[in-house]
């Protein structure tokens, strides 16, 4: 019933609206078409200069009221060149931005038709024509410039001693795998993929690097320590989304792809710093991936060294949650032997 | 009674001027070969554009639903089953549905609006008219060519009739997901018949921008060199270069994909698990796909903007009644924009994997693209500089049209640069920047277009009254809409969700989805009132009783009110100047008809 009110009210809005502006088009003839014109002209020349002053209050206010929903300090080291460049691309497109709008609307009001006013005839001016052709292409060259070094830095290869996890996306969640003690992964198949076997990974457990990774629902990472993301898909292609970092990176079925940085602050800290007590760092699916794709949530926790080892302390290997009739004290038969042959593959 | 004989009674001063111009050259056609299979260009152009407005009141309704879901994600509406039926169980529109309105909307106004309905329209309409020719090069493939494009409308009308509802991967139609039917409902029978009518769509762009890009090149009337074309014709010429040159290899694209679909060939697909069981496919690339669709997918935002930009340029140049500033150099950057179009594409995909050494050059030739836009800007600006501006609904569009390109410009300068677009890709932060600078925009000139050349199209005005209040809850609407999401986007929110509730860095902005689904809802029923003016115009709309009424000297201007097929009823007229002698010399206008004067020199 209130739908079919709101239709008729909107009808009815529509049905004034259509006969005055009828009635102001016989009003025009009746005035004379000049006449018309010069009103109209007036009333849409205020109008252009009032949305412009308007337009520009409103630009203030809404980023007023809006600037403290956005993120705030960048939580990696390497966002920290993301949000300065933001800044400077910033200055430099928000005085075009200003100039433009106010030369386009201030020129149309300024310029409107008036009786004796004469159009300036002003078909080109090769002097003003070069000027802002150069103008505009030594400020992109600094853009250019400032963007390639930082895009540089953020996809050079991860230090050395950067941890490593492993993240697979999956219709629609996230898979997270650690390498454990060897800092190795070990092989992976999408045909050895068995979810009833706790293997949702496609894990190669003839592979001696895959007995001691281990898999967690949530990613942990130590504060102050880079770490590099190795990142597939299991199925279609995700994107994992590192909002707070200010980083992201797709996740192609049969292309690894890899993204390292490093978090400046802890899970708790961020929490202090933003005043939220729910604050948490999510990993967002940034490619639509299906009808979950806005489910499709990961949660990291950075924490310090002491925190992360006693979380490492506890976590199964997946090798032993997979094989659960093996006896507890075959893992530790089964490194030794792994160790020499880790070895022997590393060698080779 | 007495307000209709007012609103008419001037028509008859001029009727008896241009009577005797009415020759026997109209053939006696019957209705189908006049309004249904119809081989002159003005009435393709009609049939584009009318096409293109029933799509853009679908796609842009569709918007409206999903924008309920994201401003009201826990509200019902009953009213919303008894459309959608089992989409929209007790009245709140599931996931699946929400992902195909979303696909369907962008398809919808890119491909069929935005692309059909702009430059379908305004290319036939205008390029013979303004190049002084009888019709288009092949008026039968011209036929063929709205024929093409209403075939694709029915199959991607049908696929939001199937069971399994129409394709819902996004309008890019990214595979593996498009391409595997156990990864979502959507990629069943939806994509075969969204490919279908793609392909479709395909063949018709190539028949119109062929037949486009050769009756520009040969048909033009005498005197009518390059130089002194408008530049609607000119930004019509690169458009259809961009689509001929580009849309194939869409095509090839979308083929590979059918195949992978049917034929059991891995062309995008590799280490597969899906649905409980690994397959076989190996050895494909998924982000293959992403490189034939963005080699068109790019020029393809090009092939929108371009023929908005021509008629803004024009528009603006008679409404100010100054020449446009810097004719050659408008041609110039549209010349520079059409090669960079084809040289951009990989920054789509900065954060695909792409090689960072490759991604680095498409950050430098993308961010050069905003040199020639800039020129454009610029010269637009010094347009209306200096004029004396009448401001009709169509010089309201354009002036708005210059406004959203620059706001909507200057993100793509952030969104280029990839260091910036590993923090913003995907987010609603790009939803902002595209729909402001190719959404909005190319409607606006869409606008401009439509309000300015349509006396030239039914001999009629449209009502001026609510041109203007379209033009101003439009403007300040867009940016109500799109202004915000900015910040949505640097706060990293992510585009294609259903819902936000359940993210802790995400739902914050609860508040501003309601208010923009609101202003969406008002715009879209202004656009609603648009709509009716066109229809209601057509038929009852003040009579045109000039030949031209904008005073305008192209070649259009010079035909008759109710031109028949051929245009002119004698001579096509010959050319001697350019377009744009406005205020030349103490003289308002100087039709390009008009020889010039002994003592007077070429622009």
């Amino acid at each position: 019933m209130s739908g079919f009110l709101a239709v008729l009210v909107v009808v009815l809005i529509f049905i004034v609206i259509f006969q005055i502006a009828k009635a102001s088009e016989y009003v025009s003839i009746l005035k004379g078409e000049k006449k018309a014109r010069e009103q109209s002209n007036r009333i849409n020349g205020f109008l252009l200069i009032a949305f412009l002053v308007l337009g520009l209050i409103g630009v203030y206010y809404c980023n007023d009221l809006l600037k403290g929903k956005i993120l705030g300090e960048s939580a990696s080291v390497q966002g920290e060149g993301v949000d300065t460049l933001i800044y400077v691309t910033l200055a430099i497109t928000g005085v075009v931005f200003v100039i433009t709008q106010i030369a386009l609307f201030a020129f149309a009001f300024k310029y409107q038709e008036k009786e004796g006013q004469k159009a300036f005839y002003f078909p080109h001016n090769n002097k003003l024509e070069v000027i802002w052709t150069v103008i505009p292409a030594i400020a992109l060259t600094v853009l250019v410039a400032f963007g390639l070094k930082h895009w540089f830095q953020l996809t050079s290869d991860a230090p050395a001693d950067a941890a490593v996890v492993e993240v697979t996306g999956k219709q629609f969640n996230w898979l997270i795998r650690y390498p454990g003690k060897d800092g190795q992964l070990g092989r992976k198949a999408n045909n050895l993929i068995d979810p009833a076997a706790s293997n949702e990974i496609g894990v190669d457990w003839n592979d001696p690097l895959s007995k001691d990774d281990f898999q967690a629902t949530e990613v942990h990472l130590v504060v102050g320590k880079p770490v590099k993301f190795v990142i597939g898909s299991r199925d279609v292609i995700h994107d994992v989304g590192l909002p707070q970092f200010r980083l992201k990176m797709d996740a192609v079925p049969g292309i690894p792809t890899t993204l390292w940085f490093t978090p400046k602050f802890t899970t708790k800290q961020m929490k202090e710093k933003t005043g939220n007590p729910d604050f948490t760092y999510e990993i967002s699916c940034d490619q639509m991936c299906g009808a979950g794709h806005y489910s499709m949530r990961g949660v990291i926790v950075v924490e310090t060294q002491e925190e992360y080892d006693a979380w490492v302390a506890k976590q199964p290997t997946q090798y032993s949650l997979a094989h659960p009739d093996a006896a507890p004290a075959a893992p530790a038969a089964d490194a030794k032997a792994d160790s020499t042959k880790t070895v022997a593959a590393n060698i080779k | 009674m007495s307000n209709e004989a007012t609103l008419h009674s001037q028509q008859e001063v001029m009727h008896g001027a241009g009577a005797h111009d009415h020759h026997d050259h109209e053939h006696h056609d019957s209705f189908i070969s006049k309004y249904v299979f119809s081989m002159d260009h003005k009435m393709i152009a009609k049939q584009f554009l009318i096409t293109g407005i029933i799509w853009a009141i679908i796609g842009a309704f569709f918007s409206v639903l999903f924008r309920l879901q994201l401003g009201y994600p826990d509200a019902t509406f009953p009213w919303l089953e008894s459309i959608l039926g089992h989409w929209a169980k007790g009245g709140r529109i599931t996931p699946e549905a929400y992902y195909a309105l979303v696909t369907m909307h962008g398809t919808i106004l890119v491909f069929f609006v935005l692309t059909a309905g702009l430059s379908g329209t305004f290319s036939n309409l205008l390029i013979p008219l303004q190049v002084g020719a009888r019709d288009m090069a092949s008026p039968f493939m011209n036929c063929l060519s709205y024929w093409f494009f209403f075939l694709a409308s029915l199959v991607m009308m049908a696929s939001l009739f199937v069971q399994t509802g129409p394709a819902s991967g996004g309008w890019t139609m990214y595979p593996p997901l498009s391409a595997l039917g156990d990864a979502s409902i959507g990629s069943k029978i939806g994509v075969d018949l969204w490919l279908t009518s793609m392909a479709l769509f395909v063949v018709s762009q190539l028949l119109g921008g062929l037949n486009y890009i050769s009756t520009i090149l040969n048909m033009r009337t005498k005197g009518m060199s390059m130089t002194k074309m408008p530049l609607t014709i000119w930004s019509f010429f690169f458009t259809a270069v961009l689509g001929v040159l580009s849309f194939p290899v869409l095509l090839s694209g979308f083929i590979l994909l059918l195949m992978d679909r049917h034929a059991g060939t891995s062309f995008y697909l590799s280490d597969i698990f899906i649905a409980g069981k690994a397959l076989a496919n190996e050895g494909g690339s998924a982000i293959l796909y992403q490189h034939l669709f963005w080699f068109l997918g790019h020029p393809e935002v090009y092939i929108i903007i371009l023929p908005a930009m021509g008629m803004v340029s024009e528009v603006l140049a008679i409404s100010s009644r100054k020449p446009i500033f810097g004719y050659l150099a408008m041609i110039g950057s549209l010349f520079a924009i059409c090669i960079l179009a084809f040289l951009v594409w990989a920054h789509h995909m900065f954060v695909t994997g792409l090689n960072p050494f490759l991604g680095a050059f498409f950050v430098l030739l993308t961010l050069l693209i905003a040199v020639p836009s800039a020129i454009k800007v610029f010269n637009w600006i010094t347009t209306i500089w200096k004029g004396n501006i009448r401001f009709t609904p169509a010089s309201l569009f354009s002036i708005g049209f210059v406004s959203t390109f620059i706001s909507g410009g200057l993100t793509g300068i952030w969104l280029g640069n990839s260091s910036i677009d590993i923090h913003l890709h995907d987010t609603y932060f790009v939803i902002a920047h595209f729909h402001i600078v190719m959404g909005v925009s190319a409607f606006f000139g869409m606008f401009a277009g439509i309000y300015h050349w349509f006396p030239k199209m039914y001999g009629r005005f449209m009502n001026n009254t609510l041109g203007y209040i379209h033009f101003w809850v439009t403007l300040v609407g867009a940016y109500l809409i799109f202004w915000p999401m900015h910040y949505e986007g640097m706060a990293g929110m992510p585009r294609r969700y259903f819902d936000y509730s359940t993210w802790t860095s995400f739902n914050q902005f609860e508040g501003l989805n309601q208010f923009i689904s609101f202003v969406v809802i008002i715009v879209f029923a202004t656009q609603l009132l648009f709509v009716f003016n066109f229809f209601y115009s057509i038929f009852k709309g003040r009579k045109m009783t000039t030949l031209n009424p904008w005073k305008a000297t192209s070649l259009e201007w010079t035909t008759p009110i109710h031109a028949g097929h051929g245009n002119w009823p004698g001579e096509i007229p010959e050319v001697h100047r350019w377009a744009y002698d406005y205020s030349k010399d103490g003289r308002d206008f100087i039709p390009q008809t008009e020889p010039l004067g002994p003592n007077e020199s070429a622009h």
